[in-house]
């Protein structure tokens, strides 16, 4: 480049012999100069902004155009990709702990209808009409005709009746594929089960929601589709749930109870290995909730959970291991036992107005089911003191099971704790919980003292737990237990090799609004079993049960609900793999086997 | 030299074209032949849980308890009970076998058709 000087000699000389100023010159030039190299600059940057605009303008083109071909193009699904195991739009089933099915899908079709494409409306309605006898032939002509262009006919239909419709063979006829919920044991387990039902439904599929139960409480987990292809294992035991299931419809009938509820826990780990409420229903076909009456007569109640019932004496083994646990008595001190007790203007008496004072043993306060005797213990503990080991015992509060309805079933307590409550409650009266609440809270006492949580599910990893008591406490509480059926209210508790141990219970019903009912008792048998080293621990309730066989009604736990009880336990204990422990006499000199 | 050059990316060019063709029908068929795949296993899939589900409803407990009561002339099915379990050493051991004292020294009768005896 040829840089022009700033003082071009010859134009400087010349203006020297003008007389003008050589500066201006210079001045001149730079002003030229810097206009040069600023239009320069300025070409540069203009052509940067353009090249760098048509580069936007080609991204956003090709972004565009991208868009624009995806959403005009029609979705499809990846080929090349296998459909791996794990990924599945159905609800995943549900079994019992050791993989039977409790709860499956069936594939099957819903009928709908496109009258507008319809050739022959009057016939087909006919046609309908015959195969579905719920459906009205005139009522559906006339929503065939009546302009309307699409109408859901059935919701379920079995591949004959499908056939049957499809011989019709009308164009207007059409089928969406449906995944129906399949309760393949009927009424076994119906009242954990729920039912299902479906939700937002379109031709192509329905979504399939959980109504009850654990199908409403696991809801998420089954409709996961990462988990469809895993089953839902829950603790219950198939057979078991069976077996106490009709021991206690029979025991129902023959004690001409109007209800029925048992549930088994496993006290090592807190699993529900059955639990049945009787009436029951069939999950498959769900009935619709009572709308007047007591909801406590439908057969969707389920009494082991919601059926909130005053304990009865069944929980006179609480205060008496609570006053054991605090060192107040041991198993034999001699507790003050005259009936009737003057408690203010209350008056406490003993079954049958008997009195078994004046003196007698913690043990036999148990076993003969002394109310003043407990009455006693529990003035010794005192109010908060009983209140708190009720707490502990999780009978203050709702059962967390994986069941929809456990949160609303909270047990009813007395709101001011006055004295005479910590006395009513200490037998069993004045406060209601659940058969479960109960179950839960034997375990305890069953499982060295310690409280595990319940669970409907199978349990991998057993949690800690919460002491409630000492091992000693809940020791010797397990042979007070066991006394009580070898030599108490409860002897036809005993199945021979199982070391039964448990308490009777007998509250009569409370009336609603207060009071209580006559000749309406709710009998409880809350029982352990091998006593010496409990497993199982099983609550049976009857609902105004009553063993006619006698001269007049007896209406006691230990005349109805103890030999159903017992029933269950001898069914159900050889199929949990129980061995009974039969006293083994050696074999003679004669029958022995030469060696 | 250079016509050579040009005869032969001709013909390579052609060849790449020739493979070329052939492979996205390859890839087409594989294609299909996965989704047919896919859908087979669908339905197998369907089917095995149609049969588990039927399976399931056939061994119902309580068909299974109305089965065993229909027919205990055959098979005597009863609930399991405690009385059920024994111990080892209470089953018997198997009888020895009969021992029939061994015979030695036979007599020997000997007779004749016509009924004379052979006085021996």
């Amino acid at each position: 480049m040829i840089r022009t000087p700033l003082r071009p000699l010859a134009r400087i000389l010349s203006a020297r012999e003008k007389g003008e100023n050589p500066d201006h010159i210079e001045r001149e030039n730079v002003r030229l100069r810097a206009e040069t190299s600023r239009a320069g600059a300025q070409n540069r940057a203009e052509g940067r902004l353009l090249l760098l605009g048509m580069a936007f303008f080609a991204a956003f083109i090709v972004v565009g155009a991208r868009m624009g071909l995806l959403a005009a193009t029609d979705p499809v699904e990846p080929r090349a990709f296998a459909a791996g195991a794990e990924i599945s739009g159905r609800r995943a089933d549900i079994t019992d702990r050791n993989g039977r099915i409790l709860a499956t899908n069936l594939s099957t079709h819903a009928l709908y209808a496109h009258p507008k494409q319809m050739v022959d409306p009057p016939r087909v309605a006919k046609a309908l009409a015959k195969l579905f006898p719920e459906l009205n032939a005139e009522d559906l002509e006339r929503r065939f005709t009546d302009g309307r262009s699409f109408l859901w006919l059935r919701r379920k239909l079995s591949p004959e009746q499908m056939q049957a419709v499809h011989d019709i063979g009308d164009p207007g006829l059409l089928f969406g594929p449906r995944d129906m919920r399949l309760y393949p044991n009927g009424k076994l387990a119906s009242h954990i089960l729920g039912g299902s039902s479906f939700g937002a439904e379109g031709v192509h599929s329905a979504e399939v929601i959980g109504t009850a139960g654990v199908e409403r409480a696991m809801d998420t987990r089954l409709r996961d589709p990462a988990q469809a292809a895993t089953a839902l294992a829950l603790s219950i035991d198939l057979t078991v749930q069976t077996a106490m299931q009709e021991v206690l419809e029979t025991g129902m009938a023959m004690m001409n109870a109007k209800g029925a509820a048992g549930v088994m826990l496993d006290v090592h780990t807190g699993e529900v290995v059955a639990m049945v409420s009787l009436p029951d229903f069939d999950p498959n076909d769900r009935p619709s909730p009572l709308l007047k009456g007591d909801p406590a007569d439908s057969p969707l109640f389920n009494r082991a959970l919601q059926g909130v019932y005053e304990l009865g004496s069944t929980a006179k083994i609480f205060t008496s291991a609570q006053a054991m646990d605090l060192g107040l008595v041991d198993a034999n001190s001699m507790v003050d036992a005259n009936a009737p007790m003057r408690w203010g203007k209350h008056k406490i008496g003993e079954f049958e107005g008997k009195n078994y004072g004046p003196l007698m043993s913690v043990t036999d306060v148990i076993v003969k089911s002394s109310n003043v005797g407990t009455a006693h213990l529990a003035l010794k503990i005192g109010g908060e003191r009983q209140q708190a080991f009720f707490k502990s015992l999780g009978l203050f509060d709702p059962v967390p099971l994986e069941l929809t309805e456990a949160p609303g079933a909270g047990p009813l307590i007395p709101k001011r704790w006055a004295d005479i409550v910590t006395i009513t409650t200490s037998y069993g009266h004045g406060m209601s919980v659940s058969p479960m609440h109960l179950a839960v809270a034997y375990a305890a006492i069953a499982n060295d003292g310690i409280l595990l949580p319940p669970t409907l599910l199978k349990r991998d990893k057993i949690p800690a737990g919460t002491r409630v008591m000492s091992a000693a406490t809940a020791a010797s509480s397990a042979s007070m237990l066991r006394e009580v059926v070898t030599r108490g209210t409860a002897s036809f508790g005993e199945v021979k090799g199982y070391e039964v141990g448990g308490k009777t219970g007998t509250a009569d019903k409370v009336k609603r609004g207060g009071g209580y009912e006559k000749g309406k008792n709710i009998n409880t048998f809350a029982a352990m079993f091998p006593a010496s080293d409990p497993q199982y621990v099983l609550v049976v309730t009857l609902d105004e049960a009553s063993e006619n066989t006698g001269p007049k009604p007896r209406r006691t736990a230990g005349w109805t609900t103890v030999p159903v009880a017992a029933e269950v336990i001898r069914r159900t204990a050889p199929l949990l793999g129980l061995r009974p422990q039969i006293e083994y006499t050696p074999l003679s000199e004669v029958s022995a086997v030469r060696p | 030299m250079r016509p050579l050059l040009y005869i032969l990316s001709a013909i390579v060019l052609m060849s790449l074209a020739f493979w070329a063709y052939r492979e996205n029908y390859a890839t087409q068929r594989a294609l299909k032949d996965v989704s047919r795949l896919n859908q087979e296993i669908a339905d197998l899939r369907e089917g095995l849980s149609q049969q588990r589900a039927e399976w399931a409803y056939l061994n119902r407990p309580s068909r299974l308890r109305d089965l065993a009561a229909l027919n205990f002339d055959s098979l005597g099915l009863l609930p399991m009970e405690p009385g059920q379990f024994g111990r080892v050493d209470q089953v018997a051991y198997p009888l020895p076998p009969l021992e029939f004292p061994q015979i030695g020294d036979p007599v020997d009768t000997v007779g004749t058709i016509d009924g004379e005896v052979d006085p021996l």
